[in-house]
């Protein structure tokens, strides 16, 4: 190829970016609907936060301002992140389930890129419109440890970054598994639960106690919400904690990216897809 | 009566056909069904993950925070398993499906209702159950016939309640369809505030969730006149003897407001 052909090929998926980041701008309603519902959920979580941080004050190494602070950064990621809902793989599997999907492989682009550009797409739009209301209400209304330095803020972007490659590689792995059961509703929704869970969204991974935390904080969900929070939250400062944040963060994007390619073509060579 | 039963009889057949549909994918059903179970589990395993860090959270031990966790779990749990799809209208609004249940010869709710019923969401209420079951064997309540009665009469009044919130928030979806999501905070959030103590909230939010959303008389008053324990806002104790009523009124204005938003219903534009 050509480099005419791969600044085509650029231009394609960049494309592709703006179409996700369109399609979830036109909700304004939805939009509107999940940003208040965020917010709420964020008073409830933090009130119970409270509550414990009274009781056992530096757990998990947050005092209580890094600890609501973890609560609200939760909250602004919880829809960018897809942590309440499985987002694309729901189209997914249902293109899987009534056989649409086979007019997807025959089209000339990456089936796996293409569904990541308008993820990215989608998670950037949802990344500011969804992040930033519930962010702002909960520093009004309760002490929080944000930073004043803008490095940060990069640092814990870039980190945002990886997170929504990793939560979209968890994702697409699951959707796979559709080829094979036929209707993959289950398997996204038990992967949205367990991955809920190991998220840390309810309670920190680092507050979690026993080996449930040591086995919770090596998991792949680990790089989506913990450690963008700790990065903000400068409980891993300098360099190293820094670079070992993002290696454990990318390290999980190329497994899982990397799985999902295996299983994809496992896929489409041996299943028969609906419809023939 | 002959109206309610022909109801009851409307829902039970179409639930009974999605039950049927569901059965044919045996192995998404089951794990839908573990899911259902599973993702109110792992609530309850974040307050056990909460109470193997400290002995009481707002001034409650584990077993009690776990009575108020089962007593609202079971509430919802009834009332998602009889009612879970009607947060779905918007999307029949916005594509004009809601058209059909209008020329049927049977109550639009109970068809909004009982469409894509969920057996998997028994899952959520036998969850529910076994949490409140663990919590009243290990609580040593001081039980008297007033506090026996009130236990059936606030997991059934809860789940009304919950219902009403439901209806209301179905009727809202008529004006704003894609506006689903903002009921989840009065419902998922609402059994999520109800299953902890109400010492750990702000005051303010105790008095919005008793007079102006009335999930308190959920589980908060009656339960915490079984634990013997005061509420925080100093009401008077015979208000726990209130759901009953309370849900009575509740589901009285989500059904005005179900059947304004039935009537503004105009089928989509095109």
């Amino acid at each position: 190829m050509g480099t005419s052909g791969a600044s085509g090929t650029l231009r394609l998926y960049a494309a592709v970016v703006a179409g996700g980041f369109r399609r979830y701008a036109t909700y304004r309603s939805a939009t509107a609907a999940g940003v208040f519902t965020n917010t709420v959920f964020g008073f409830i979580v933090a009130y119970t936060y409270m509550a414990l941080w009274d009781e056992r004050p530096g757990l998990g190494g947050y005092d209580e301002a890094q600890a609501l602070t973890y609560v609200w950064i939760g909250q602004a990621l919880a829809q960018a992140l897809s942590m309440f809902n499985a987002g694309f793989a729901v189209d997914m599997v249902a293109r899987i389930r009534n056989g649409d999907i086979a007019v997807d492989l025959y089209r000339p682009v990456d089936l796996q890129l293409w569904w990541l550009a308008s993820d990215l797409g989608r998670a950037g739009f949802q990344l500011f419109s969804r992040g930033v209301v519930p962010l702002t209400v909960g520093a009004l209304c309760f002490p929080l440890a944000l930073p004043g330095d803008p490095v940060v803020w990069l640092e814990f972007l870039v980190a945002v970054a990886l997170a929504v490659v990793v939560s979209f590689a968890i994702r697409y792995v699951l959707a796979l598994a559709a080829f094979w059961l036929i209707d993959g509703t289950g398997v996204l929704q038990f992967g949205g639960v367990v991955g809920m869970f190991f998220t840390g969204l309810l309670l920190p991974l680092n507050a979690m106690p026993g080996a449930l935390g040591d086995l919770a904080r090596v998991l792949p969900w680990a790089a989506l919400l913990q450690m963008p929070a700790d990065i903000l939250l400068g409980a891993r400062s300098g360099a190293d904690g820094l670079l070992r944040a993002y290696a454990f963060q990318a390290g999980w994007a190329v497994v899982l990216l990397a799985a999902g390619r295996l299983l994809q073509s496992s896929a489409t060579r041996k299943v028969v897809l609906q419809g023939g | 009566m002959a109206d309610v039963s022909g109801s009851v009889r409307v829902y039970g057949l179409i639930a009974g056909m999605w039950i049927r549909s569901t059965l044919v994918y045996r192995t998404s059903f089951a794990l839908a069904l573990l899911v259902n179970f599973l993702v109110t589990a792992l609530d309850f395993v974040v307050i056990w993950m909460m109470f193997s860090q400290a002995t009481s959270l707002g001034g409650y031990s584990f077993a009690q925070t776990a009575f108020l966790y089962g007593t609202a779990s079971v509430s919802f749990g009834i009332t998602t398993f009889v009612l879970g799809s009607v947060d779905d209208l918007g999307m029949r609004v916005r594509d004009g499906t809601l058209d059909a249940f209008l020329v049927r010869p049977a109550p639009v709710l109970v068809q909004v209702a009982a469409d894509r019923f969920g057996l998997r969401r028994i899952g959520r209420l036998l969850q529910g159950v076994l949490v409140l079951g663990w919590s009243l064997a290990r609580l040593d309540v001081d039980w008297t016939p007033a506090k026996l009665l009130l236990m059936p009469v606030m997991l059934l009044s809860g789940a009304a309640i919950f219902g009403a919130v439901y209806v209301a928030g179905a009727a809202f979806q008529f004006w704003a369809q894609d506006a689903a999501e903002a009921q989840s905070a009065f419902t998922f959030g609402g059994v999520t505030l109800l299953q902890y103590p109400p010492t750990v909230f702000a005051r303010d939010f105790v008095i919005g969730v008793t007079f102006v959303v009335p999930l308190a008389f959920v589980n908060w008053l009656p339960a915490l006149y079984v634990l013997g324990r005061p509420y925080p806002l100093g009401l008077p104790w015979w208000l726990a003897f209130a759901p009953p009523l309370v849900a009575a009124g509740s589901c009285a204005l989500a059904g005005l407001a179900w059947r304004a938003g039935v009537r503004s219903y105009r089928s989509t534009g095109s």
